[in-house]
């Protein structure tokens, strides 16, 4: 391990970090599409990504279309309904959240952000886009497949999921389900296995492991965290695909359907919830610890401050990833068990509050005096600390196993997951957009455009979400398409659920406009420089920008200091680059 | 599930050991310059490629301990009823062996520069691998005759599952094991060709210690350790 010599910034020889020879392309094809450069595949998957999650918008519209004016849409059946809400879950969570964050930030990110010139397997990250491609078609495909996509909702519960009852059960939706995740996990794998090698090893000179930005520690932990559990949800696939094609009886218990006994018998839905719940709840984690890392760098560039407890803020991460494995069933209170589980379960769920409320003491704290920028990606950030703790708080509720089994299958969890994992992170990859856009494309988002999509969005979600926690509350359930009457639900709740398909509507509306900033500003948007927003970090040194291929030009760059060097006092500016040598050189970062 | 609680406590205690190692005790604020660079770069290069294949393992143990885990899982139902190994897996298991030990010699004498015996390793490594893919499905082809197929109880199931997942990552090593064979009689570099080996060797010998937890579990030699642990306390 290296030591550090405080005034060893004059005598360091010149960067003699190992460098790497690069594949370097050589037509248009190697260059744009079959690209081994972590921007382009970083584009690439980000494009998909959002492209995928626009499909999961839309359908999100036709469910709230359904719930907010029923009988109203003919087309909405039942069972298109259940279709829905499976393919919007699935999309939103595996093929968008987690996409996006690890695919799409870790690509572009980490070589930057560590200094490095590319990923360490330069020739696997671009395997691992194809293949997410790959299952991300195969995902498209069952829309259009005899049968329609499964409805199975999005955890895919056997025995239901494959049964003839379900749409896509006895068809190919599910088994394109299945095949499409497990050609993600492969897919994902080949991804995480550079996204943690090239934090380990290829990190700039001085850039020691505590010294790099809280995204890179936390995109790292998602990683590792991520090749832990999806092995999970591939095992669970795997094995459903065996019940469903060989008609092997891992989680198929005895069943008698339209009066004929199947030929399943003994095998346990239990154990695919147990499967299906050790990867699922780390993936709450492996969306929201991205989700965390850049809002904390966020806030401290756009409010010109140190982060405020950078050890803790990287321990809180390393644990709560730890902690994420021994909470999953939480998941499965009203499925029932051993009541010293539940105990033990929701003790663990808890604890994880504690690492959680650190973190978001030490945001504020972060802001308390802080030269606040409303940047528009201080704007999603700011906007994503509050949701996230609203959600979060919600949670609190729901980890105790006596105010979980009521509300469990209400609307109420809707409204607690969409806040915590589905709203709050998409407002961090927002913020993430804004903020690095510039360094992406070499201009400016639009402000304008970029106010109106954050105040729509920011609002609307609270339209849309906050209401939908008290229509559980009085009880509706969620999952169905069409409540009818129930005596305990009071007849307001129908206007309420209008509004809030309303609200849906707009929200979803104001994306389009974000898509349409994203598009404008490549060509109209306003000169960025290398450094708009004056920030510390790695990426914005770049000698070009938008970076080159090899991203440093001739000389890798030598790191002198942490990323949140923020209003030093006698310093010439506000900030100072991590590869600034100051004091020892007072004009600055080098070339 | 508690074999992949007890994989992920590994797991976590190696990461803990190496947070310690990676002073994350530090205080990078009040930190300031840059340490001496590294300058063997060829050794650093060799050690990404190492660590790299280190956390595909990690990857890999986890996707067998899990399966681990749903197995004793389904285990524990009422319908589970164990069923007599063909004979020829304890052949096949001695041929994975042999394959580890072949590959282990051409290590050490391509280490110790000897070009023509790690050649000769290498090849009889590959013949054992191949033997042990093609007894697997004899095996395979044995049970089917006796009237087990794929769907006949959950314990034969699991073992077509067990044996066709390992023998996938067996045909993948048997790809970069061809990789290696090649690049060895076409160099005569041996310093060039050993780290080659060593990557190779780690991966089988991987995949002979997932085998061996394997066999220990499908013939239920776990069940009988749990039971024999517990009635000593």
């Amino acid at each position: 391990m290296v030591e550090f010599t405080p005034k060893a910034a004059g005598a360091v020889p010149p960067a003699e970090v190992p460098d790497v020879e690069l594949y370097h392309p050589t037509n248009w094809w190697t260059k744009y599409v079959f690209s081994q450069d972590a921007k382009v595949i970083a584009i690439q998957y980000s494009g998909t990504a959002i492209l995928v999650g626009l499909i999961a918008l839309v359908l999100s519209w036709l469910m709230r279309l359904q719930l907010g004016f029923p009988d109203t849409f003919s087309f909405i059946s039942a069972e298109a309904y259940y279709q829905f809400i499976t393919m919007h879950g699935m999309i939103m969570v595996i093929y968008l959240l987690t996409a996006l964050f690890l695919g799409g930030f870790g690509n572009y990110l980490i070589p930057l952000m560590i200094g490095a010139r590319d990923m360490a397997f330069p020739y696997v990250n671009m395997l691992s886009f194809w293949i997410y491609f790959l299952a991300v078609l195969v995902l498209v495909s069952s829309f259009f497949s005899p049968g329609g996509p499964t409805g199975a909702g999005w955890t895919l519960y056997p025995p239901q999921a494959i049964m003839s009852g379900t749409p896509g059960g006895q068809d190919a939706g599910i088994l394109l389900m299945l095949i499409s995740l497990v050609l993600f996990i492969i897919g994902f794998t080949m991804g995480g296995l550079n996204y943690v090698v090239t934090v380990l090893q290829c990190r700039a000179r001085g850039m020691t492991l505590m010294r790099m930005p809280l995204t890179i520690w936390a995109i790292f932990t998602a990683t590792v965290m991520a090749l832990l559990a999806f092995p999970a949800l591939f095992v669970a696939g795997v094995m459903m695909l065996f019940d469903r094609l060989l008609g092997s009886s891992f989680f198929m218990p005895a069943l008698v359907e339209l009066g004929e006994r199947l030929e399943y018998g003994g095998g346990s839905p239990i154990l695919f919830q147990h499967l299906f719940w050790f990867f699922g709840h780390p993936e709450v984690y492996i969306v929201a610890l991205p989700a965390f890392g850049i809002v904390s760098d966020l806030i401290s560039v756009h409010a010109r401050k140190t982060i405020f407890g950078y050890r803790m803020m990287v321990w809180a991460i390393v644990i709560i990833g730890a902690l994420s494995f021994i909470v999953w069933a939480h998941h499965m209170y009203v499925s029932g068990m051993n009541p010293w589980f539940g105990f033990f379960f929701a003790t663990t769920t808890l604890i994880i509050a504690v690492p959680t409320a650190i973190k978001v003491y030490n945001w504020v704290l972060t802001l308390w005096r802080g030269d606040i920028h409303f940047s528009i990606p201080m704007l999603f950030a700011l906007a994503f600390i509050v949701t996230f703790l609203n959600g979060g708080l919600s949670g609190l509720f729901l980890g105790n196993v006596v105010v979980d089994v009521p509300l469990s299958d209400t609307m109420f969890v809707v409204a607690h997951f969409h806040m915590v994992m589905g709203v709050a992170p998409i407002l961090a990859i927002f913020g993430a957009i804004y903020h690095w856009y510039p360094k992406i494309a070499g201009k400016m988002l639009d402000d304008t455009m970029g106010k109106i999509h954050f105040w729509i969005t920011f609002i609307g979600a609270y339209a849309i979400f906050f209401p939908m926690h008290y229509v559980g509350l009085v009880g509706v359930p969620r999952r169905y398409p069409e409540i009818g009457d129930m005596s305990f639900v009071p007849e307001s709740i129908n206007e309420l659920n209008a509004f809030i398909s309303i609200a849906a509507l707009i929200v979803g509306a104001a994306q389009v406009l974000f898509i349409f900033n994203l598009l404008w500003s490549i060509r109209h948007g306003k000169d960025s420089g290398g450094n708009p927003w004056r920030a510390t970090t790695l990426e914005w040194q770049t000698p070009t920008t938008p970076p080159p291929h090899g991203n440093w030009g001739q000389n890798l760059p030598v790191v002198y200091r942490w990323a949140y060097d923020y209003s030093v006092p006698g310093a010439d500016e506000d900030f100072l680059a991590q590869n600034d040598p100051w004091p020892d050189k007072p004009d600055g970062a080098q070339a | 599930m508690s074999v992949i609680l007890t994989f992920l406590l590994v797991i976590f205690c190696f990461g803990g050991w190496w947070l310690t190692k990676n002073h994350f005790l530090s205080k990078p604020w009040l930190e300031h310059g840059a340490p001496a660079a590294s300058v063997d770069s060829d050794a650093s290069h060799r050690q990404t490629a190492k660590i790299g294949l280190g956390v595909f393992l990690a990857v890999i143990g986890s996707l067998f301990a899990i399966f681990t885990s749903a197995y004793f899982e389904r285990m524990g139902l009422p319908d589970w009823r164990s069923f007599q190994l063909p004979r020829l897996l304890w052949v096949n298991t001695g041929m994975l062996i042999a394959c580890s030990a072949a590959l282990h010699c051409a290590l050490i004498d391509a280490r110790n520069g000897f070009l023509v015996p790690a050649r000769s390793g290498l090849a009889i490594a590959g013949v054992a691998g191949l033997a042990f893919v093609f007894g697997q499905l004899a095996v395979w082809v044995q049970l089917v005759n006796e009237g087990l197929g794929v769907s006949a109880t959950p314990a034969v199931t699991f073992f077509y599952l067990l044996t066709g997942l390992h023998g996938l990552h067996i045909l993948g090593g048997l790809v970069a094991l061809a990789m290696t064979c090649a690049s060895a009689w076409r160099t005569t570099a041996i310093s060039e060709l050993a780290p080659k080996i060593e990557l190779c060797t780690i991966y089988w010998h991987f995949l002979l210690a997932i085998w061996l937890a394997m066999v220990v579990v499908i013939t239920g030699w776990a069940e009988d350790i749990v039971v024999t642990c517990s009635q000593l306390f």
